[in-house]
């Protein structure tokens, strides 16, 4: 396979960015997206120009370190992470455009790769249960039904990559913070933080500077985890609740 | 100068700080013993932990939570993408809550015999009585396990046991751990007790009058250099099976800390127990960059086989019963395919060795579940296994539903490590490893489902009591004044090291050179080794080592964002470390668990051991770049499991 | 040890409301779903014109005289107005506020646009300033009678026949009620999702929920100017 790639490139953050058009060559189906790139950046570190630079990882679809949008799709035409797309997804003579996640609160590092500490941060506000080391009671003391403890692990299974963030046009973080407030909310061992859980939580997502939730339904259809819609209603639901309980005192 | 083969055998080292008496109580003797540092003296220390994986951010979460000022890092950019995240299948723990006779006795007994009897017994043991604890607190975390209808927990069986005895969260475990201790971590990050350096990579170990007192880090970001000073210094940076270019690590997984470390006076301890796992999906082409692991788990219900006759190229569904050879079952029937990772991953090597291997290149096996659907049907298969056949298909777009999974076996995990004692502290003073970076408890073979279980036994159980003790000694160390001369001296020598890759300029890319060290290594250092082939390596590692410095080419500067001066820098490291490993292979003219040398072998072409002749732990000694290193050895002792020819038939 | 990592004091639920972005999502979806129960009786109201001059006048004066003797005439009115118009008010401030934030969080879009993103945001952001335009003419022309040629105060009947009788006054209600459905129909579902009354198991049924309400308003209100322009109602 022949494709041309169109890759947004900069330096820094003070440089300014722009498209820059490449040929990649001898493009097999089985190659993974990235795999694609490293050729490129092979050829390009030969010809002595600066690789294009990416974030990845594992490889494997779960560290959620690529942050690709490929056509205007964050991770690209298939329900999964830009790592495990193939190029069995593109066909010969393609042009691909690629560019880094889009977000005032993901600032751009260098070309591909974007800075998401602010997921982080929120995480850091609220997304845990407080349970030192040595704490715990023995793990069969408060059974969990297993509705919980699904509905928990589809939730958990959020990997941060920050697709949600970067399909959403309003750049919003509404679906990674409530996956996480959904994990731990609907599980018995995180109900004593319920409330401050969710308030703490939204609280730093909006300092972040993410923007709403207009229901546009983006985020989900470019999870790679399917992290469902429905999540964030759970989360307004939590916000509510909480806010009604903190009243009371 | 010595060849580099010519090694010589220095003083024995000795694990001192395991106490005597029985077993079971060692570890609470240990603890006993162990001096403590007063609650409102902890925050006076400052502790790096280098990593964020389980072993490292259960750690920093720990120690941060007794008090102590934690300094961490991570090269990824968050703490959360460590490649802990990657594990699958599960986490083992002698929970014992089938009622099928699982005890701490009896998982200390399946990891000794299961690492080929080439593991220290007290750390085994100890391991065994944390993994109890180790469920507890994630399940207070919030770890969302899978569970029965009663709301109890559920557990399956991994290779190499008999009891079903391994917790799991669908495909996705060691995920569910590591945020776990992830959450934990920023928990602590909130609070102010841990610092944390993300995009951070330690360069070198900075080491003070005999200690280790501080890290030389590169901000990846800015390409800044900068040095951090501790009281006391923890390496949880994983494994190094990155060495073979292809394997099931991450991408960017590296052994920059444990060498550097190594370097600066850390012996480095069974380099050569390597583990491949038996189930990955085979490479496709030349411009595979990493391996995926199929979790062991499928083995649960997952039938592995070939066709009997060499060069069958039918289809499998075309292929009948009677001329499918089921060889796990046939040659091992007690365990059938659930044998332990080494044994089924040469048992695959020497079928397709035979040309019975499956498709391109003959270099695969058969993972059939045909019968585990038509017993359980299809909805019960995709709800045990879904996310891991999704994941098949998306990468080989073929459905495992309908044709079975083509496997063959890839580099997964590095037994070997820092050696370290039951503290877990190296032989630098103040410096100590964790998890897969260090040598500790698998001796020279991994069960599956331990990898977890150690890295968080060590990060939330054993480290922080342990590290307490050597704080607890060394309370009023001087601060490290960043003038002095082995600070200074780290930190030119990593800038020269750096400067001189960028200013180079020749003609090869880092990754080919890595390539081309990793199809040396899977050649005369993977799945089977001899002598001869050993020995050819050794002879080509110096070779690629120098041409490396001559001919690499590595763009931009050292003062920017540089993703190929941070795999090129890697490379230096994998070119000194791959020479120690097959040095270490060489010496060991044994087999036992992943080390399979093929001049020891029982008839039957299973691993013979040597227990005369290699029952210790080989820890190495640095001398220099290329000259011959000091084998320091520990003779391993078993008083409670007494050695045999390991037999899974 | 500092091992407290929750903040001790937290601001006045108010507050927390009106700084979140969920508290005025929430906000606007309390007070969409009151203009939307107006809405509902307002659209019963205009039927009546249907049955006669005799009918809708009496009702338009019941309307002035609903609640008394407690309440004088008009106030009854008045009280709704003014909630109205709070609503409006509210409703209209916090869409700026977030369109504005929403702006904010995406400063630099894609080179590689695709069609399909923000459809139903646009929808409701458009829509909504149409809505709030019509809102303001609506008023003019059969409230104040400002802007209606032909109008008497006191026969609301020949008043509504007279707006209809022009052609920009059918073009402009028409308009407006298609952009009403539109945003009811989205607006209707979302205030579901905002209050946290969406579910999986729900979802199907509050679309088709907000499908319907958005199709009846529509129809009934769209029915007053066709019931004109095609002669039934004169």
């Amino acid at each position: 396979m022949r494709l041309t790639l169109r890759v947004w490139r900069r330096k820094d953050t003070r440089a300014p960015g722009a498209m820059k058009e490449y040929e990649v060559d001898g493009v097999t189906p089985d190659m993974s997206f990235l795999e694609m790139l490293d050729t490129l950046n092979e050829r390009l570190t030969l010809e002595g120009e600066d690789p294009v630079a990416f974030d990845h990882d594992c490889r494997e679809g779960i560290c959620g370190a690529c942050s690709l949008v490929i056509n205007g799709d964050a991770h690209g035409p298939e329900r999964t992470t830009a790592c495990q797309l193939h190029m069995r997804s593109f066909r010969d003579g393609d042009t691909i455009d690629v560019e880094p996640w889009r977000a005032a609160a993901f600032p751009v590092v260098r070309d591909l790769v974007v800075d998401r500490s602010a997921f982080d941060r929120i995480i850091q506000a609220g997304g845990y249960v407080s349970v030192p080391t040595g704490a715990a009671p023995e793990a069969h003391a408060t059974p969990v039904p297993k509705a919980a403890a699904d509905l928990a692990f589809e939730h958990a299974e959020c990997i941060g990559c920050g697709a949600c963030v970067a399909a959403c046009p309003n750049g919003s973080a509404m679906l990674f913070t409530s996956a996480k407030i959904n994990h731990l909310n609907v599980l018995p061992q995180g109900a004593p933080e319920r409330e401050t859980r969710v308030l703490d939580m939204v609280g730093q997502m909006d300092a972040e500077g993410f923007g709403g939730c207009t229901l546009t339904g983006e985020c989900a259809t470019a999870c790679p985890k399917g992290i469902p819609l429905t999540s964030i209603a759970s989360m307004n639901k939590e916000w509510l609740r909480a806010n009604r309980k903190v009243s009371r005192g | 100068m010595d060849h580099y083969t010519h090694y010589r055998t220095g003083a024995p080292l000795a694990d001192t700080k395991a106490p005597d008496g029985p077993i079971a109580e060692r570890w609470d003797s240990r603890r006993f013993g162990a001096k403590l540092v007063n609650p409102a003296n902890r925050r006076k220390h400052t502790v790096i932990v280098v990593g964020t994986g389980l072993a490292g951010g259960s750690a920093g979460a720990t120690l941060a939570e007794q008090g102590y000022h934690v300094v961490q890092f991570c090269y990824q950019d968050s703490p959360r993408r460590a490649h802990s995240i990657a594990a699958q299948g599960g986490i083992n723990a002698a929970k014992n809550y089938r009622n099928d006779g699982d005890s701490v006795q009896r998982l200390f007994y399946d990891t000794v015999k299961g690492g080929d009897f080439r593991a220290r017994e007290s750390n085994v043991h100890r391991l065994a009585q944390i993994s109890v604890e180790i469920i507890d607190q994630c399940v207070a975390q919030g770890v969302p396990f899978a569970r029965e209808y009663g709301g109890l927990l559920d557990t399956r069986s991994f290779g190499g046991v008999q009891v079903s005895r391994t917790f799991y969260a669908r495909g996705q475990t060691g995920q569910q751990l590591l945020l776990g201790a992830y959450q934990a971590l920023s928990r602590q990050i909130a609070a102010g007790n841990v610092e944390l350096h993300p995009r951070t990579e330690m360069l070198d170990l900075i080491v003070i009058d005999g200690r280790a007192r501080g890290i030389v880090a590169r901000d990846l970001v800015t390409g800044e250099i900068s040095t951090y000073v501790a009281d006391a210094v923890v390496l949880a940076s994983g494994g190094y099976g990155n060495v073979f270019y292809l394997s099931t690590n991450a991408m960017n997984s590296n052994a920059t800390a444990i060498w550097r470390a190594h370097r600066r006076g850390a012996h480095f301890a069974n380099p050569c127990f390597t583990q491949i796992h038996p189930t990955c999906i085979p490479r496709t082409g030349d411009h595979q960059s990493k391996l995926t692991l199929m979790s062991e788990s499928l083995r649960n219900d997952g039938r592995i086989w070939v066709p009997r006759a060499k060069g069958d190229t039918r289809a499998p569904g075309d292929i009948p019963e009677a001329e499918r050879d089921y060889y796990l079952e046939r040659i091992y029937p007690s365990f059938g395919n659930l044998v332990p990772r080494d044994i089924a991953s040469r048992a695959a090597k020497n079928v397709c060795d035979e040309g019975r291997g499956v498709g391109p290149g003959g270099q695969g096996v058969y993972l059939d579940f045909a019968g585990a659907i038509a017993r359980m049907g299809r909805k019960a298969v995709e709800e045990k296994y879904g996310n891991l056949f999704e994941m098949y298909q998306r990468i080989t777009a073929e459905d495992p539903y309908q044709v079975p999974m083509r496997i063959y076996p890839a580099v997964h995990y590095t037994m070997g490590g820092l050696w370290v004692d039951y503290d877990l502290q190296t032989t630098v003073p103040g410096l100590f490893a964790i998890g897969e970076a260090n040598f500790s408890d698998h001796g020279a073979n991994r069960l599956g489902a331990s990898a977890l279980m150690q890295g968080l036994a060590d990060g939330y159980f054993v480290l922080p009591a342990t590290i307490n003790d050597y704080l607890a000694r060394h309370p009023g160390q001087d601060p490290v004044d960043t003038g002095h001369p082995a600070v200074a001296a780290a930190v030119a020598e990593t800038r020269d090291r750096l400067h001189r890759l960028v200013t180079v300029d020749g003609d090869r890319t880092a990754d080919s050179f890595h390539r081309e060290l990793g199809e040396l290594m899977w050649e005369y250092c993977g799945m089977a080794r001899t002598e001869e082939g050993l020995r050819k390596a050794l002879d080509r590692i110096p070779q690629i080592r120098e041409e490396f410095w001559r001919r690499i080419k590595v763009p931009g500067t050292e003062a920017e964002f540089n993703q190929s001066l941070e795999r090129a820098n890697r490379v230096v490291d994998y070119l000194e470390l791959a020479e120690l490993m097959c040095l270490d292979a060489l010496h060991r003219a044994e087999s036992c668990g992943g080390h399979f040398r093929e001049e020891s072998q029982t008839p039957e072409g299973e691993a013979a051991r040597d227990d005369e002749e290699f029952s210790y732990a080989a820890a190495w000694e640095f001398t220099g770049t290329g000259t011959a290193p000091v084998l320091h050895k520990e003779d391993l002792v078993f008083e409670y499991v007494h050695p045999t020819q390991r037999s899974y038939a | 040890m500092a091992l407290a990592t929750r903040p001790d004091r937290r601001p006045a639920v108010v507050r927390t409301v009106w700084d979140s972005t969920i508290g005025k999502k929430t906000i606007m979806a309390v007070s969409g779903v009151l203009m939307l129960l107006y809405l509902v009786v307002h659209m019963f109201g205009n039927l009546k014109i249907f049955f006669g001059p005799g009918t809708f006048n009496g009702y338009a004066h019941w309307l002035r005289t609903l609640g008394e003797p407690f309440l004088h005439y008009e106030w009854a009115l008045w009280i709704i107005r003014v909630g109205l118009v709070a609503c409006v008010v509210a409703h209209a401030v916090c869409a700026y506020q977030l369109s504005r934030r929403d702006l904010r969080a995406r400063p630099v879009g894609y080179v590689h646009r695709k069609a399909r993103a923000s459809y139903a945001t646009r929808t409701m952001r458009w829509g909504g300033v149409i809505l709030g335009l019509f809102i303001v003419w609506h008023l003019l022309d059969l409230t104040t009678l400002t802007v209606n040629r032909n109008a008497e105060p006191g026969h609301p009947y020949q008043n509504v026949v007279a707006t209809f009788h022009t052609w920009y006054g059918d073009v402009i209600y028409i308009v407006a009620m298609l952009a009403l459905g539109l945003h009811i129909r989205h607006g209707f579902w979302s205030a579901a999702q905002t209050l946290g009354a969406g579910s999986r198991t729900r979802d199907r049924a509050l679309k088709a929920t907000a499908n319907g309400l958005a199709l009846v308003l529509t129809a009934g209100f769209v029915a007053v100017p066709v019931g004109v322009m095609t002669g039934v109602v004169s």
